[in-house]
């Protein structure tokens, strides 16, 4: 059978191109908005109509914020770059949670996965609770705690809870990829004569690197973009992660559009870069976990 | 007496049992520390008045008194729910959207799943700088781009009418994990049942009543109640463009409570209002489930 395109047809399949490039135009333009503004003197900023390639651009902009807030020292001198000190901070933090997010994300999800013991789907059950409780009615409590333990102004709430088994969406994740590794592997290994830990560090780990440069993945960005976080435990401007230092720059340099938008490069870039590089790794991860969620 | 008061077989389920609780430790440790004892906690204090510069006080009901009478967590919890119930339906509805579009066999659909995914990677800090600029009433792209069809310039931000509108236009930038869990979801329907819809003699309509929808219900559901969960919790936004302005128009219930705790410092109070948005989510989650299980379908394995 002959198949004919009609004229219908394709003026409906150039709709909807036509369509997606719009939409796809839309959400990239705010991208473009900002790489531009970043490259302007603050006159040219808001101009009509506006200037979406900058004539001259301003490459100094870029050298000159690192020094454009400091740290330290007196007002007049001295001191370090802010924006430096931020983005070690976000490395640091971003770094340490993700490393207590694998470590205790995979023991746990092991545990609930191929071990067989009594109160296993108990404790996953659990796992399940802990991921749909609103974050919102442990914020205060925790902070309180934190306050006793005089950890304020400190990185450590901001790491030591996924060194705690991560968070229980990446437990559920690494669960959910254990069990398509088949059972025999298990088995076999332990006809050899291996113990627990040994199956999971020679047979099951080496195995699992896509789960865990899915969830490894997830929890950078999930440390990189906090804010909420930061904002109630960090204090001092020099310990800030770039999410709130950004927050300070836009509120105290507000009328500086390019300052701040070269600020907002600087914290859109590696997580750009990072997305590229990622993903097909990121994007099966959150199939799994959407399509699993039914 | 005999050395094995236990059978070696429930010796080893000891063994075994102990393993696993080992191995989970982490996480229970975890739970017990950052779930259990503050939501503990939590309702302890909402009994209680504290500033942090004294010892907590107790003070029976009247957290829960000034509560009632405090119009201010009722208009927050109007707008959270404005936010929500229309801020969410909307948000899925373009995502379906765009994923029905994608799952035909469009060329460069990796290209756009990118561009359309990017948003939701970027931290919100960056988001609401950036459309805080969006929005801006004299120079904003968006009041410049309405310009061109005659339209004023429209005070989005500082309109209380407009505020939460604007807010939700910014949320329908960041869909791209609803997205792709519903192109995954599309991906997942296998083309039989298409072909046998097709057979019966159904046009493209009917085949995305009866073959699409039912199938993608299940995804549809997931993303609705994450959606909920997550709409209900609204923060950062609020807090770096428009402070809950204007005239509280954005005063969204996270918002309130962050106030009452750390500007405020009502622990009591706040932990109250965390306590009140807290059950509301889960009843809203529990409601949901169970009309899930009239418009859910799930294929028998």
């Amino acid at each position: 059978m002959t198949k004919r395109v009609s004229v219908a047809r394709l003026s409906g399949r150039l709709g909807l191109h036509l369509f997606l490039i719009l939409m796809g135009f839309t959400f990239a333009l705010p991208f473009f908005w900002v790489a531009s503004t970043s490259l302007k003197l603050p006159g040219r900023v808001f101009t009509y109509p506006i200037e979406w390639i900058p004539r001259y651009p301003e490459w100094s902009n870029y050298r000159d914020i690192f020094t454009f807030v400091k740290a330290g020292g007196t007002e007049a001198s001295g001191g370090q770059s802010a924006l430096l000190l931020w983005l070690r901070n976000t490395l640091y933090l971003t770094t340490m949670g993700t490393l207590g997010t694998l470590i205790s994300s995979v023991v746990v999800a092991y545990s609930l996965s191929r071990l067989q013991w009594r109160g296993r789907d108990f404790v996953f059950s659990l796992t399940l609770i802990s991921m749909m409780l609103p974050g919102v009615v442990t914020l205060i409590p925790t902070f309180l705690i934190f306050r006793d333990l005089k950890w304020i102004n400190t990185y450590l709430p901001l790491i030591v809870p996924y060194w705690t088994g991560g968070g229980a969406f990446y437990i559920f994740m690494l669960r959910q990829f254990f069990a398509t590794l088949p059972l025999e592997l298990d088995e076999a290994a332990i006809v050899d004569g291996a113990g627990t830990f040994r199956i999971l560090w020679q047979i099951l780990l080496p195995l699992a690197k896509p789960g865990l440069a899915s969830v490894g993945i997830f929890s950078f960005l999930f440390h990189y973009n906090e804010f909420m976080g930061p904002l109630i435990y960090i204090n001092s401007l020099d310990k800030y992660p770039i999410s709130v230092g950004l927050r300070y720059v836009a509120g105290r340099y507000g009328d500086r559009w390019p300052q701040v938008m070269v600020m907002v490069m600087f914290s859109l870039v590696p997580v750009v870069i990072l997305f590229f590089f990622t993903q097909k790794t990121f994007v099966q991860g959150i199939q799994t976990t959407g399509i699993a969620g039914r | 007496m005999s050395v094995s008061v236990l059978s070696s077989r429930s010796r080893r389920q000891l063994t075994k049992d102990l393993q696993g609780v080992l191995y989970a430790s982490p996480f229970l440790l975890g739970f017990v520390a950052w779930r259990l004892y503050p939501m503990v906690y939590s309702v302890w204090l909402t009994f209680h008045k504290w500033d942090l510069l004294s010892s907590p006080r107790y003070v029976g009901l009247q957290n829960y008194s000034t509560m009632i009478a405090d119009g201010r967590v009722w208009l927050s919890l109007a707008n959270t729910a404005y936010y929500t119930f229309i801020g969410v339906p909307l948000n899925l509805a373009l995502a379906l959207l765009l994923a029905l579009i994608l799952n035909i066999d469009l060329r460069g659909k990796s290209v756009y799943r990118t561009i359309f995914y990017l948003p939701s990677v970027t931290p919100a800090v960056a988001s609401a700088v950036i459309w805080l600029q969006i929005f801006h009433a004299e120079f904003g792209i968006l009041n410049g781009f309405l310009a061109n069809f005659g339209v004023p310039p429209i005070k989005w931000l500082w309109d209380p009418d407009l505020a939460k509108p604007a807010l939700i236009l910014m949320s329908m930038w960041s869909i791209g994990p609803q997205l792709v869990i519903f192109l995954a979801g599309l991906q997942g329907i296998p083309d039989v049942l298409y072909e046998a819809a097709k057979i019966d003699g159904a046009g493209v309509w009917r085949q995305f009543t009866n073959v699409t929808v039912p199938m993608l219900s299940p995804v549809v559901f997931f993303n609705l109640v994450m959606g909920i969960i997550g709409s209900f919790q609204v923060f950062t936004a609020a807090f770096i463009m428009t402070s809950g302005g204007p005239q509280n128009a954005t005063l969204f219930s996270v918002l309130f409570i962050y106030r009452n705790a750390f500007e405020y410092f009502k622990m009591g109070y706040a932990s109250l209002l965390a306590w009140v948005l807290c059950i509301i989510i889960l009843l809203f989650t529990f409601v949901q489930f169970k009309l899930g299980n009239s418009w859910v379908y799930y294929e028998a394995a």
